[in-house]
């Protein structure tokens, strides 16, 4: 059955959704920035991934070993070079500055790998798959694709929850100032946030460009997919996040399912529809940090 | 032995010159209680001892090493805390939670979640309580709580009694002895004279950012506290 | 001591910009259909910029979604003058009521988002309006529709009635939006911008002002949307909602400076100039455009117009200047 089918779809593809909003919501929720490059970001790696897999033969998933640490040192160094300039300027300024990246990071990967759509080769994991009943099966690839999702989503909920770390970050979110008093290198702090959140949206990048295609000017729909994820879900609730992203993956499928062409409009309607009537998320939680 | 030394210390806000020449030494286990008038600067010294602002001029040595150019979280690595003006607790952390991030540069020493749930038993019934839902002197508490959980040497107090009903605060002051007695050593704001000399060494009285006055609390004379305070000609 | 609105610079300014609008109404008889259509270009950047920086210099309101008002204006243009019949003159005007229109009904949505996530929802929603478009087949879906407003008009009348359009539009915009912040309202936005504690502490009405600002900011985009398919007479909803006329408005306000009415004007015309000196250089031309968007906020954030201005040297004086008489 096809609908059956696009809601179960749907589902693994909002645990993507809930990695890359994983990223988005923890730099906001640490420090109150949102990230206008992050699905540009997401694409970068996607792209990273595709030169390792043309150069070394490796499979995608090999190349995580690579990309997501140098994600995350990158995240580091952009949070301790340029953000931390950028956050201490008034709330424009972030905006302005991710935006520009944005710009600059889409516009590089332009010229180094043309305007053509990509996808990562992924041999036998594209074909492979398990049947639920009869006349449901998934992909092996999908599935694989969720569990990263639910998987990153608990151990940012266990890492800023169950240790000191993580509860140092909270408390830096909470109060910067007050956080210096007891020890913690606010600086330090934030920049090890955007590094998490850098090397989430690598994995993410990866996987997206082992679903499906991508393109440099992919990172506009990533981020917007990401953005309505964390607000279906509601601001700063971890497992909220994860059920905005399913929720969003589902209508984007079924929608698809009655005509091919309104698959992401269909998503943006239900963004639209929660932002009317319940603007604090389904799952509102008061803080994630 | 000297723990702090400020030498000639001058710190700035833009164009105002909140501290003048502040001059003011302390002992290992001494209990130094700095008063003045709104706006005298009392809060000023103490964070710039904390690192939270950075002096325009003037030296401050720890243990006889200058500690000007460290930032906050490594002065308390040394041994400084302050428990800052208005708590400063992080609100949407538990109580307990609070206090372990006051162990994040913790040193060695008698101080511990056990030995702050002791010192303060109302805290421990609070511990899974988000911090932001407290009383106000149950924040204190906890404030106070959240620095010695770092074990530190010189313990930063800021205002403790502010907002906060006079019983209470007798409640907060109570705990001091035992925090001096673990060999603390402790310089605290304190608006209210008669709590100030009740629990202090010493004085060092602010006014407009000078020192209008300093001594052991009983060398002055009450009426001479009065006048530094209040800045009346007779001050000197 | 007397307060004074004007300076003597902001006296020579306005007689120096009198005679610039006058020759620029004359330049049809003067210069060639291919500058008068590269004219327009450059009024029409002027018009977004000063929109894009009522809504982020004076509102505070950081929109990446005003490409949704351009698409509306352009659509609108085809709508209201093609299939309806009313003259391309009132058209225009007509097509940014229309953007207004749907930007009073977008706000209430979009209000509910704080800040950098406002940014993204204003951009949901342009993206929303685009694939909507791609799929409504009377006005030629995802290929587009050709403007026939003008076809009764020959070519170089057309074209000079394009110019003179967006000419007027141009300046009674910049000089509509010089009295919005002179007024009350824009006066009260100022003060929110700069302290929003002290400001709604003093009773300053913020959620109507915003509003205002975010329809008044459509409207401009909306007829900027509406001259720029006069220009080029068709009208496609991939190029209409595209969102780098947002990313040329930003960059127009950036390098101009932020928060004054000169700075999207100055800042218009150096992204005139680059882009016809560089343009064919394709990506590295954008990469350059994003490096300057972001060094100039890091490290100009008043942009070039806060190297020039002063107290009394305002081109449009908002406030009162306190003068030795």
């Amino acid at each position: 059955m096809n609908l059956v089918n696009a809601v179960v779809q749907g589902v693994l593809l909002g645990g993507l959704y809930a990695l890359l909003a994983a990223g988005l919501s923890l730099i906001f929720g640490v420090m109150r920035l949102v990230n206008l490059a992050h699905g540009a970001f997401a694409v970068t790696a996607a792209y990273g991934s595709l030169t390792l897999v043309q150069h070394l033969g490796w499979h995608p998933l090999m190349t995580l070993a690579v990309v997501v640490p140098v994600f995350a040192a990158a995240g580091f160094g952009l949070q301790r070079g340029v953000l931390t300039r950028a956050a201490t300027r008034g709330p424009l300024t972030p905006l302005l500055v991710t935006f520009g990246l944005a710009v600059i990071v889409e516009s590089l990967l332009l010229t180094g790998f043309s305007a053509d759509s990509r996808t990562l080769p992924t041999g036998q994991l594209s074909v492979a798959s398990v049947r639920l009943t009869g006349t449901v099966s998934v992909g092996v690839l999908p599935l694989l694709t969720f569990a990263v999702g639910v998987v990153a989503v608990l151990g940012l909920q266990w890492f800023l929850f169950r240790t000191p770390a993580g509860r140092l970050m909270r408390a830096t979110s909470d109060d910067r100032e007050a956080a210096r008093i007891v020890g913690a290198d606010d600086r330090r702090v934030f920049a090890t946030a955007t590094a998490i959140a850098l090397g989430l949206v690598a994995v993410a990048g990866v996987f997206i460009g082992m679903r499906g295609t991508f393109a440099p000017s992919s990172g506009a729909g990533v981020l917007l997919f990401a953005f309505e994820t964390v607000v279906i879900g509601g601001l700063g609730s971890l497992w909220g996040t994860l059920a905005g992203g399913v929720l969003l993956g589902v209508a984007q499928l079924l929608g698809a399912a009655i005509d091919p062409a309104a698959g992401v409009l269909a998503g943006h309607v239900v963004f639209l529809v929660v932002l009317a009537v319940r603007p604090e998320g389904l799952f509102p939680k008061a803080v994630i940090a | 032995m000297t723990l702090l030394r400020l030498d000639d210390l001058n710190v700035h806000y833009g164009d105002f010159h909140a501290l003048r020449g502040i001059s003011l030494s302390i002992d290992e286990g001494e209990t130094v209680a700095v008063i003045g008038a709104n706006g005298a600067g009392k809060s000023t010294l103490l964070r710039t001892i904390a690192g939270l602002n950075a002096a325009t001029s003037g030296e401050i040595s720890y243990r006889g090493q200058p500690v000007d150019r460290l930032p906050a979280h490594r002065r308390v690595a040394l041994g400084i805390s302050l428990t800052p003006e208005g708590r400063r607790l992080f609100p949407s952390l538990t109580v307990e939670e609070n206090l372990l991030t006051g162990a994040a540069r913790s040193r060695p020493g008698p101080w511990s979640l056990r030995a702050v749930y002791d010192l303060f038993p109302l805290v421990e019934e609070r511990r899974n309580r988000i911090a932001a839902r407290l009383s106000g002197g149950e924040q204190q508490a906890v404030a106070i709580g959240r620095s010695l959980m770092s074990n530190p040497a010189l313990l930063l107090l800021d205002e403790v009694s502010l907002g906060l009903a006079p019983v209470v605060v007798d409640q907060v002051y109570a705990a001091l002895p035992k925090v001096v007695a673990s060999g603390t050593t402790v310089l605290l704001v304190e608006q209210d004279v008669h709590r100030a000399t009740a629990v202090a060494g010493r004085l060092h009285c602010l006014l407009a950012g000078r020192t209008a006055l300093q001594g052991a609390v009983d060398s002055v004379r009450y009426e001479q506290i009065v006048a530094a305070y209040f800045g009346q000609a007779e001050a000197a | 001591m007397r307060a004074s609105r004007t300076t003597p610079f902001s006296r020579v300014s306005a007689v120096v910009l009198g005679v610039l609008v006058a020759v620029l109404a004359y330049a049809p008889y003067a210069v060639s259909r291919g500058t008068q259509t590269q004219l327009v270009l450059l009024f029409c950047y002027v018009l977004m910029g000063t929109m894009w920086n009522l809504l982020a210099g004076y509102g505070g309101m950081v929109s990446v979604g005003q490409q949704a008002y351009i698409g509306i204006g352009s659509y609108g243009l085809v709508t209201i003058a093609d299939q309806m019949g009313v003259p391309a003159v009132l058209a225009v005007p007509l097509a940014g009521v229309a953007a207004g229109a749907v930007a009073w009904v977008t706000s209430f949505l979009v209000f509910r988002l704080a800040g950098g996530y406002f940014a993204i929802g204003t951009w949901v929603v342009a993206e929303v309006l685009r694939l909507v478009f791609t799929q409504v087949d009377g006005l030629g879906a995802g290929a587009g529709v050709s403007v026939g407003a003008y076809g009764d008009l020959g070519p170089a009348y057309r074209i000079a009635v394009v110019y003179w359009l967006a000419l007027a539009t141009t300046v009674l915009s910049v000089f509509g939006v010089y009295l919005l912040m002179r007024s009350r309202t824009g006066l009260g936005l100022t003060a929110v911008r700069d302290d929003p504690v002290a400001a709604s502490s003093l009773g300053v009405g913020v959620a109507g002002a915003k509003r205002l600002v975010y329809v008044a900011a459509a409207v401009g985009c909306g007829m900027a949307g509406a001259l720029i398919a006069s220009n080029t007479l068709r009208v496609q909803p991939e190029s209409a909602f595209s969102i780098n006329y947002t990313a040329v408005m930003m960059f127009v306000v950036v390098i101009g400076g932020i928060g004054a009415i000169e700075g999207p004007i100055l800042g218009a015309v150096l992204y005139f100039l680059l882009e016809r000196e560089l343009s064919h250089f394709g990506a590295w031309y954008l990469v350059l455009l994003g490096i300057v968007v972001v060094a100039f906020t890091l490290v100009l954030p008043k942009g070039l117009w806060g190297l020039v201005a002063g107290p009394r040297r305002q081109v449009f004086p908002v406030g009162l200047t306190v003068m030795r008489s």
